[in-house]
């Protein structure tokens, strides 16, 4: 363990390598984010199903691109086919568990996370999969950091769906609609705006996200129905640390998050990153509680 | 007969028949032995989740430690059986209180979906750290010793000392909730800052009441690894798919915040369970899901909470006449 962390100073390339590629999947994180601070803020739900829809996402792509579909098509479709099913989850149980206390929420989507990663689990099986983009690989610093290619296209288009997602909110008519529901559901109703169909949507627009999330993540990475938990996880963690409305601030944890990750990961071996991921969430919840503690509050 | 005698007779008959059921049906000894374990688990989690308004996703931890702390005290010790199981079985139980109490000092200051997810990541976390922890087995998980007897004598062993740990819970609870303490337990789950504000020290009591689930959990934990014989860390010491929800799960179907709840709820999961599904082969737990959304979002009172709505009398409140 001390002989990994000297490495990274011995050798400051290794340390650039692998802080770069965290960087690259941070991204990933942060649509992911996007999607939970955005279900959070509006719906009030903590959405723990997160993670099984980027795992659902990267399954779609890989079968688009076994029925012979250009591989990267496969994004788009991942998309489309969580908004679908984003929102018929909605419409069969998040709708019921809107208005009800939060422990009713957490645990109804937990439940469902169960039951889309078995259903997952006996669809396609238990083996770790991947998708080959076919893009080559980009060498940095003479050859001494390699970052295939599909990662930094993974990271552009992320942080490019995530602009999007921001512009759609601002200036869209349903944008508008969904961040006046966010701030007062009933006013909102009363000038006209159909709250039920804006949840739905918003739901079905967080799935589509995670979707898109999951499609970069098996073509550059891998994927397998339990591969949920820590997604969710990581997505909680940077919307407590972010605060749920600050787009900035997501972007930059979760790609630090990406960053700390993969280095901590080389520094501890990689069978304790899981652990770690966990282990920080805890830590920054009982960090922030802490501090709120010394003026009488806590985390609401 | 009165009502006393009539309950006297009741308690007495129950006993017999706990005492008996290993030799009416010695086929089924086993999943017995399991439906006091998961009594356990739904009592111990009731006693966060019901009582103090702490909805633990991870009370699966201290089942964890204690399944671990007596293996490698088994392993270590150089005893024999009975001896390492009984000194090892205390051990686990006393380091999952501990481990309670000192997480307790960060993590119960959490509250609502905080301290869910909280816990939920530390159950994950230590599945996760076990797995790469070479002391204790790592991936491999640890093999306890071989009981040194009979196939029946070794499940008659476990039925008892399961049904005993059950029975210990159940009177512990039963005689808290009736002191002081609890009544201070349900009043954190009404209302925590009033209830500190009329002077409980709430910190303690949440640290205490924790650490006695925790108690309990590492103690079913130690004897659970033995019955088992093999602590895998992710599907049997930190297994958060399957005893973890299902402590949820139970204490919720029988009625979240009463004594009964729980073991009702234990009993009538466990049998449906083992009735069922085996005719689900793979598919067990997609049902378990869909039974979690189920149970959550239409009978979020429980089959005890239900009645009580249905027969406030039979509990002991009176029904207000508008």
């Amino acid at each position: 363990m001390i002989d990994n962390f000297l490495l990274l100073f011995d050798y400051p390339v290794l340390s650039a390598d692998l802080a770069l590629n965290g960087l690259l999947i941070g991204a990933v994180f942060v649509l992911a984010a996007f999607g939970m601070a955005l279900v959070w803020g509006v719906l009030n739900i903590i959405n723990i199903v997160q993670g099984e829809f980027v795992m659902l996402g990267g399954f779609v792509a890989l079968m688009a691109a076994e029925a012979g579909l250009p591989v990267l098509l496969g994004i788009p479709i991942a998309a489309l086919a969580l908004f679908i099913l984003g929102w018929g989850l909605y419409r069969l149980v998040i709708f019921r568990v809107i208005d009800r206390d939060l422990f009713v929420s957490v645990l109804a989507t937990f439940g469902l996370s169960i039951v889309l990663q078995q259903l997952s689990n006996e669809l396609f099986g238990a083996d770790v999969r991947t998708l080959e983009a076919g893009l080559g690989t980009l060498l940095l610093f003479d050859g001494a950091v390699a970052l295939a290619q599909i990662k930094v296209l993974a990271f552009f288009l992320a942080l490019g769906l995530g602009l999007l997602l921001w512009l759609f909110l601002k200036y869209s008519r349903l944008g508008q609609a969904i961040r006046a529901t966010a701030q007062n559901p009933r006013a909102a109703s009363i000038l006209g705006i159909d709250t039920d169909r804006v949840y739905a949507a918003t739901y079905a627009l967080n799935a589509a996200l995670c979707g898109a999330a999951g499609g970069l993540v098996v073509m550059a990475w891998a994927i397998h129905p339990y591969i949920g938990l820590p997604y969710t996880v990581r997505s909680f963690l940077i919307v407590i640390v972010a605060g749920i409305g600050n787009i900035g601030a997501v972007v930059a944890a979760g790609l630090g998050l990406g960053a700390f990750e993969n280095v901590a990961g080389f520094i501890f071996g990689t069978e304790y990153q899981i652990a770690l991921v966990f282990l920080l969430m805890v830590l920054v919840l009982v960090w922030r509680n802490l501090r709120l503690q010394r003026k009488r509050m806590y985390l609401k | 007969m009165s009502w006393r005698a009539a309950r006297y007779a009741a308690v007495a008959g129950s006993g017999l028949l706990v005492l008996a059921a290993p030799f009416l049906a010695p086929a089924f000894v086993t999943q017995f032995t399991f439906l006091w374990l998961m009594i356990v688990f739904a009592l111990t989690w009731d006693l966060m989740g019901g009582q103090l308004g702490y909805n633990s996703f991870g009370n699966i931890l201290f089942f964890g430690i204690g399944a671990y702390a007596c293996a490698v005290f088994q392993r270590d010790s150089g005893l024999g059986y009975y001896e390492a199981l009984a000194i090892g079985a205390a051990l686990g139980g006393v380091l999952a209180a501990a481990a309670a109490a000192f997480l307790g000092l960060g993590i119960l200051g959490l509250r609502g979906h905080y301290f869910a997810i909280g816990t939920l990541g530390l159950g994950i976390a230590a599945g996760e750290i076990a797995g790469g922890w070479d002391y204790v087995g790592a991936g491999s998980g640890m093999t306890v010793p071989l009981f040194p007897g009979a196939l029946e004598l070794r499940s008659l062993f476990f039925y008892f000392t399961l049904a005993a740990l059950a029975l210990a819970t159940f009177l512990t609870l039963r005689w808290l909730y009736g002191t002081r303490f609890g009544l201070a337990l349900n009043a954190v789950r009404d209302d925590e800052d009033k209830a500190e504000a009329m002077g409980l020290y709430t910190a303690r009591l949440k640290t205490a009441a924790w650490s006695l689930s925790a108690f309990f959990l590492g103690i079913s934990g130690a004897l659970a690894g033995n019955l088992i014989g093999f602590i895998d860390p992710r599907d049997v010491a930190f297994a958060g798919a399957t005893y973890g929800v299902w402590m949820v799960l139970m204490a919720i179907l029988g009625g979240k915040g009463t004594l009964w709840g729980p073991v009702i709820g234990a009993a009538v999961f466990h049998i449906t369970q083992e009735i069922f599904w085996t005719y689900l082969l793979g598919w067990q737990r997609v049902a378990l899901g869909l039974l979690i959304v189920a149970i959550v979002v239409f009978f979020p009172q429980g089959i005890l909470g239900t009645l009580r709505e249905k027969f406030p009398g039979r509990f002991g409140s009176k029904a207000e006449v508008q």
